[in-house]
Parts: C-alpha cells; structure tokens; sequence
C-alpha cells in the first residue's frame, strides 16, 4: 500500500516535471551567481535562453553564503563565484567537476559615492573626507569586502576607519547603502557603477590594482549537473564572444593587471 | 566560550528589545484605546495598518525605512532639520524600526483587554461622578492589566526575534546594530558553527520560556 502510494507520487511529480526525470531537467539549469555579477548575468541568461533554448535560473547572493548552502545540498547546477578560492574549494572537495573550473572575468573596485565630486580619482576622500559611513562587504564572506580591507590595510587607514564601517551582507546590498544615500561612501564592483562602459552616477575613484589581490572570478559546475547538458552549455556560453561582450560593458577585464582607467566618467582600457 | 562580541551583541539586543517595549506600551495604549472603543469609519483603516506588519515581509519595512529614513526620504531630511542626523546604522534607528515591526504585537492584545473589560464598569464609574481621565487611569487601565502583561511579553520577545528589518538598516555595526540574529546569519554564513549553535540554541530556549511563561499564565494568551 505504502509502495504503491509512493509510486503513485512519483509518476506524479515526473509528470509535472518537478522530479526525478534527467530529461524534464536537461534543459534547465540553477545558477548561483556572485552579487557583484548580477547585472551583466541578467543578460547574458537572457540571450544565453534565446542563442540556446536552455533556461538559466538565476539566485544572487555572497560566494560564502552560496559554499556554505552548496555544502548542505543546495540544488545549483553552475556556481558563478566572485574569487577562484571558493570553486577550487568546492573541487578538492569533490562537490564541483575538477576539470570545470574556469576564469570567466576578472573584476574591480570602486570608492563610489552618489555626490558629484565626492569621490576624487586618487581616493584621498579617504584620508581627509569628512563622511560618517563607509560601506563596505563582510569580508568575511563577500571577495569584495575581503579586497576593500586590503586596500585599507596597504593604506593603513584600516584602523581608523573601521569605526565608520557599516557592512552589507554582500556587494548588492553594500551598494544598496550607498544608492540610498545612508552611507556617503562605499567600497562596490565596478560592475556595479557602471553601464556601457559609462559611470551611470556619483563619483568613483578606481582602485589600482596594485593595492588588492587580483579579484579572479571563477566559475565551476557542480557534480550534482555533471549531466545536464545546460551547465555544459551555460559554461561554454560564459567564455563566447557574445558573454564576454556584455562583461565588457560592465568593467569586467579577462586577464590578469588589466589597465583599466576611468576618466571622468567614462571607462577606459587603459590610461 | 561565548565571545565578546557575542556578548555585546546580546546585552544590545536585550537593550533594543526593552526601549522597543517601553516606547511601544506608551504609543500603543491610545491607539488600542481609541480602536476598542471608537465608531468611527476609520476604525477599518488604522486596524488595517497596525496589522500590516503581521503580514508584510520585513524586507518590504526594511527596505522602505531605509529610503524613507535616508538623506533623500521625508522622514531623513526631517531628522536632518531637527539635527539629529540620519537614522539607518544607528541604535536609534534600529529602535525606530522595531516599533513599526512589534506594534501589532503591542496593540492588538491591548486592543482586546480594552474590548474585553466592556463600556458597564466605565457607565457606572461616570454615573457616580467620575471624569474621563479618572474612568481611564482607575477602572480602564487596571481591568485590562492582563493585556499589557501579554503585550509587554509580545512585544519584547518579536523585537528579540527581529531579523530582516535590522540586517536592512542597521548595517550590521558591533555594538550598534549587530544584534544577535544578525550575529547568528553572520556565523551561519562564515561556517562558524559552534558560535552559531551557542547563540541560536540560547535564542531558542528563550523563546520557548517566554512564551511558556506566557501561556502557562492564563489560557488565552491573545487576552
């Protein structure tokens, strides 16, 4: 009776498409994605679904919180982190594809704040600014709050600074503080403050790259998708032209010591 | 075991849960007064908007205070003004927060004990000559003393449970704004687990003897 009641579910659930069928599932695919990331992933799935019919579900969120969620069987296919420590991580571990992994941009940091002229392009509001709040990420948990303190640290303001620190839970909503105006000035990706290649408001000092670890954004899938066809697809995607092309506008480079430049506010491959 | 920073984080959320508590009995005993006892075709509408935090997901009053609380919302120029500065990332802020978030909590128990008690003993005091105010401070307040009981505990205990408000505005600040469910998220979320566990275990036992506090009381823990 129990057995067949459990049947009974089954074919239920496989006919809604919601279980159990790899094929109902072969075209579909969960996504975690870094926060830094979410703009130019919005529509990159979007014509990833147009260029290959495959439906890329998108979640948002810090690359610690999605390791710990992966950890306890969180059901992405594809993890789109904001640093390369956490997927290699996942890969020793045996929860992610060893041959998988791959670099699909490099990211990086911006000083930004909402007021015109707030922000100078050698970040000395940092030092002489007289603002209340700095946004940052947890570092803890979020790369870009990890390369915010370094940067802090080489310019040994760490100390005393950190009494005006207000964290966000990650990069998104770091910069939801500081789009609100509640903190006057906030360590946030790039992506983040920029459109088309154009800094969409405010002011912001690029950081150089010589004062954070290079942030290298690695993707994996993960073994639970080791079949779907959609994570293959969505990876493949991720390194074409028509991805990259989208990264492009959003401050993404795709080598190491990139020398990105913003002059005014618009954005420059080099100096 | 318990760090200090674990520490902290709950002497401060046992502070905001207290102010909470305090400012919302004192704003909430006239607005439950006027709902027990008013006609008026507002009644529905103010009803309605002290339940609203019954059912709004906190992300929705966070992420309004936040705007509204800011440099560019009414309610942040007007702080501005009054020269007390921006709320968000501030323990006022969070205190703010809090009592728009419990204030249901507060009034509707309040709301019933004034219901509860009916209009016979307040006809009666006023037939023997007692003014309004002496009708509402002797008969009124003490006959529904059961119901502050069970709004001061509900209040108390939703503020201590609060989340989703906080992470929104308080900006996560040690000491500040860091309270103990956002201590909590913080180790969950950093694979601390043992500090996790300590914390949110203590959470749980004191939920559940706050409120066996309150329903061993008396049977209807609503009136």
């Amino acid at each position: 009776m129990l057995h067949r009641l459990k049947r009974t579910l089954l074919s239920l659930l496989t006919l809604s498409g919601v279980c159990c069928s790899g094929q109902a599932l072969a075209d579909e695919v969960q996504v975690a994605v870094a926060s830094n990331f979410s703009a130019p992933m919005e529509r990159i799935a979007a014509d990833f679904t147009r260029d290959t019919g495959h439906r890329a579900l998108l979640s948002f969120g810090a690359t610690g919180k999605f390791y710990a969620q992966i950890k306890h069987g969180a059901p992405f296919g594809v993890f789109l982190a904001a640093d390369a420590k956490t997927p290699a991580r996942l890969v020793a571990e045996g929860d992610a594809v060893a041959d998988s992994r791959f670099t699909y941009a490099f990211g990086h940091l911006v000083l930004w704040s909402t007021q015109e002229g707030a922000v100078d392009d050698q970040g000395a509001v940092l030092k002489t600014g007289d603002f209340r709040h700095l946004a940052i990420a947890n570092p803890k948990t979020a790369p870009y709050g990890a390369a915010a303190i370094e940067v802090l640290t080489r310019l040994d303001l760490r100390e005393k600074l950190q009494p005006r620190f207000v964290t966000g839970e990650n990069i998104g909503q770091t910069h939801q503080f500081v789009a609100s105006g509640n903190a006057e000035l906030g360590f946030v990706a790039l992506s983040q403050v920029v459109v088309d290649g154009q800094l969409t408001g405010g002011s912001a000092w690029l950081v150089p790259a010589d004062l954070y670890s290079p942030i290298q954004q690695d993707a994996v899938i993960l073994t639970q998708a080791a079949d779907n066809p959609a994570a293959q697809a969505l990876a493949d995607y991720l390194k074409g032209a028509a991805a990259r092309g989208i990264m492009l506008t959003y401050g993404y480079s795709f080598a190491e010591g990139a020398g990105l430049c913003l002059k005014g506010s618009t954005l420059q491959p080099s100096c | 075991m318990l760090e200090g920073i674990d520490l902290t984080a709950i002497l401060l959320t046992l502070k905001l849960a207290v102010t909470t508590t305090l400012i919302l009995l004192l704003v909430g005993t006239p607005i439950a007064w006027w709902l027990a006892r008013t006609r008026s075709r507002w009644k529905g509408v103010v009803g309605a908007l002290v339940a609203l935090p019954l059912v709004l997901p906190p992300t929705v009053l966070g992420f309004y205070l936040l705007v509204s609380l800011g440099p560019h919302g009414p309610i942040g120029q007007f702080t501005q003004w009054l020269g007390i500065g921006l709320l968000p990332f501030t323990f006022a802020g969070l205190v703010v927060g809090s009592v728009f978030y419990s204030l249901p909590f507060v009034v509707q128990p309040l709301q019933n004990a004034f219901s509860a008690s009916g209009e016979r003993p307040l006809e009666v005091a006023a037939t023997l000559g007692a003014g309004p105010g002496d009708r509402f401070f002797t008969i009124a307040l003490p006959l529904a003393r059961p119901g502050f009981v069970t709004a001061a505990i509900l209040g108390f205990a939703h503020t201590v449970g609060e989340f989703g408000v906080v992470l929104m505005i308080g900006g996560n600040i040690p000491e500040r704004t860091r309270v103990v469910s956002v201590a909590i998220y913080d180790h969950v979320e950093a694979l601390e687990y043992a500090e996790a566990h300590l914390l949110a275990g203590g959470m749980l036992v004191f939920s559940f003897l706050v409120l066996l506090a309150l329903y061993s009381r008396h049977a209807r823990p609503w009136t």
